[in-house]
């Protein structure tokens, strides 16, 4: 048994993670990764990304809580299994990196070999420095080295060990942009050829999708949802992730009816009916919160006057313009009682033949197969 | 020139280090890392000695190495003779009064070492006795080297503590601060002058060293 930890009664290959704890830091989270994958957690500064990622190293004990790492159990507050973090297979890069000042690359490196005989140490370290594209760099001291050199030592030590989990706590966020951008790149890279789960710590949600296959989101030590980014932004669970992925065009609703036979749900908006693809989980009379993808958001092909009477429409004053690239966001006050804004981009060549300025009228078309309801979670 | 003063004095600072040093790196890690109840406490006692006058101090260890105290008596059961007045009493003195000259710049070397670096040793795989002795103290080592040097020149300079628990007996408790004083009692002034000549130059050493290797302390730490 490797480092004498009792084996897990159900024995999954990757990582498990259930952790709680009420403060100081709070945390409510259930995980797992499987070997290959690469999870992303994300959330505001101050959710609880970091503490959750220290857990799992074993650097802090939440309240109660289990860590299992393929067959070993590195916490389990119920049996009182808690590992210090030299005993658990993991490979951390810090956020500052946290190289070891009086080392060279190769030091670095080396010092996490302590399971390797002395002679084959720096031999790995070498191979290793080569994978992170730091050969010829091998005798020089963090301090001789630029940012992004740093951030590769960090990983080449984090993966010196054999670790069973690569857990990186915002491995981009001390570098340049275009530094950081091909730091990325190289972890994408990097990814493809490790068979380990990878945690990836992250407050930048496009950092998340890029790398991660699935992301978690974080509020407050809580994990709110976990899916793949395309889905997460498709149909987050609730309102509260959705503003936490910055999506807009969040509103509040009233399910009206279903009508199967015609595939749809009415939602009650005011004193509109929206009419949204058919989603029968949704009790009629069930207050939710429901979403229009930004890209669902279409301007009304049509005069004002005959808009009104099409699916969805929506008539509004443009209160914002803003130029991005090839594109437009506009954003909309919503001129009826339920009040409230739309925002969507529209090509910029579009906005300038619909003579777009603030404060015109201007009418809308959601579109139905683009409106995700969202259950309304109680807030305690 | 009392040699045997001066080689008096070489071997008890040489010997106040062989304790003293390893007990000021551990009680000064200990201060520097770790929130215990009580800290303060050990932190002022520790600090003690600097505003304390040495006959008082030396008059409490007379006290404690007395027939009396249990500390004398045992002592005294084991050796076959009392503590106070030996070679071993000054000893054991000495590294109590230089407790705050070595663990002062030990407690902030450490305190200087960044927390992330020992993490990163342990989430390294290397176990805490591994992390001391390869982050740790590589790193703080220019404060050790400094508490060494002060402790060293401090007890060779030492006068009031050592008459009170030493007395003066050549070879066992004369130290050369203490035959500089008889010397000048007896109005030879040749022998008192190049006695302190030797204790200013040793002094001038030392602190030249000392601001050197403070100096490596804040290189190292802004190097992190």
């Amino acid at each position: 048994m490797p480092d004498g930890s009792a084996v897990a009664t159900t024995a999954k290959p990757g990582l498990t993670v259930r952790l709680r704890a009420a403060g100081p830091i709070p945390l409510d989270l259930d995980l797992a990764c499987a070997p290959g994958e690469v999870l992303a957690l994300v959330g505001p500064s101050g959710a609880g990304k970091s503490t959750a990622l220290r857990c799992l190293a074993g650097l802090h004990r939440p309240e109660t809580g289990r860590v299992i790492c393929n067959d070993a159990v590195w916490l389990d507050t119920g049996t009182g299994v808690d590992l210090p973090p030299h005993r658990r297979a993991v490979g951390m890069v810090f956020q500052d990196y946290a190289l070891f000042p009086h080392m060279t690359a190769l030091g670095n490196v080396a010092a996490a070999m302590g399971h390797l005989p002395r002679g084959r140490r720096h031999d790995r370290a070498r191979e290793l420095l080569t994978l992170v594209r730091l050969s010829g760099l091998e005798e020089r001291r963090p301090a001789e080295m630029s940012g992004g050199q740093q951030q590769r030592v960090a990983v080449a030590r984090a993966l010196a060990r054999d670790p069973a989990v690569l857990l990186l706590d915002e491995p981009f966020s001390a570098v340049d942009r275009a530094t950081r951008r091909q730091l990325q790149e190289e972890l994408a890279a990097l990814r493809r050829v490790l068979s380990i789960p990878v945690l990836l710590v992250t407050h930048d949600l496009e950092e998340a999708a890029a790398l991660g296959d699935r992301i978690c989101v974080l509020h407050h030590g809580r994990g709110l949802q976990t899916a793949p980014a395309a889905e997460l932004l498709a149909r987050p669970v609730s309102a509260e992730v959705a503003r936490l992925l910055d999506l807009r065009n969040i509103f509040r609703g009233k399910v009206e009816r279903h009508d199967p036979t015609s595939g749809v749900t009415l939602l009650r908006w005011g004193e509109r009916t929206v009419r949204a693809e058919h989603a029968p989980a949704f009790a009629p009379g069930e207050t939710v919160d429901w979403l229009v993808a930004g890209a669902a958001v279409i301007p009304h092909p049509q005069d004002l006057s005959t808009a009104c009477k099409g699916e969805n429409s929506v008539v509004g004053q443009v209160s914002a313009l803003v130029g991005l690239g090839g594109a437009m966001r506009v954003t909309l006050k919503i001129t009826s009682p339920e009040g409230g804004t739309l925002s969507f981009d529209m090509p910029l060549h579009a906005a300038r033949t619909a003579g777009l300025v603030v404060d015109k009228k201007f009418a809308v078309a959601l579109l139905r197969d683009g409106i995700h309801l969202m259950r309304q979670i109680p807030t305690s | 020139m009392d040699w045997t003063a001066l080689r008096l004095s070489a071997l008890l600072g040489l010997c106040t280090l062989a304790i003293l040093l390893p007990v000021a790196v551990w009680l000064g890690r200990s201060l520097a890392l770790r929130r215990f109840p009580g800290r303060a406490v050990v932190e002022a006692a520790v600090a003690l000695p600097l505003v304390l006058p040495p006959t008082v101090i030396g008059f409490y260890l007379l006290v404690a190495f007395g027939g009396r105290s249990p500390l004398g008596q045992g002592w005294q059961a084991v050796f076959g003779h009392g503590l106070a007045f030996s070679f071993e009493g000054l000893l054991l003195a000495s590294v109590l009064v230089n407790l705050p000259f070595a663990v002062q710049p030990v407690q902030n070397a450490f305190a200087a070492v960044p927390k992330e670096l020992r993490e990163a040793g342990a989430v390294s795989g290397m176990s805490p006795w591994s992390v001391l002795l390869r982050v740790e103290l590589p790193l703080a080592w220019p404060g050790i080297a400094t508490a060494a040097v002060l402790s060293f020149a401090h007890t060779l300079g030492e006068f009031g503590v050592v008459l009170m628990v030493g007395g003066s007996i050549p070879g066992e408790t004369r130290t050369v601060a203490i035959a500089i004083y008889d010397r000048v009692q007896a109005f030879d002034e040749g022998a008192a002058a190049a006695m302190s000549a030797v204790l200013l130059g040793v002094s001038m050493v030392a602190l030249g060293l000392t601001s050197i290797l403070s100096r490596r302390v804040g290189r190292r730490t802004v190097d992190a």
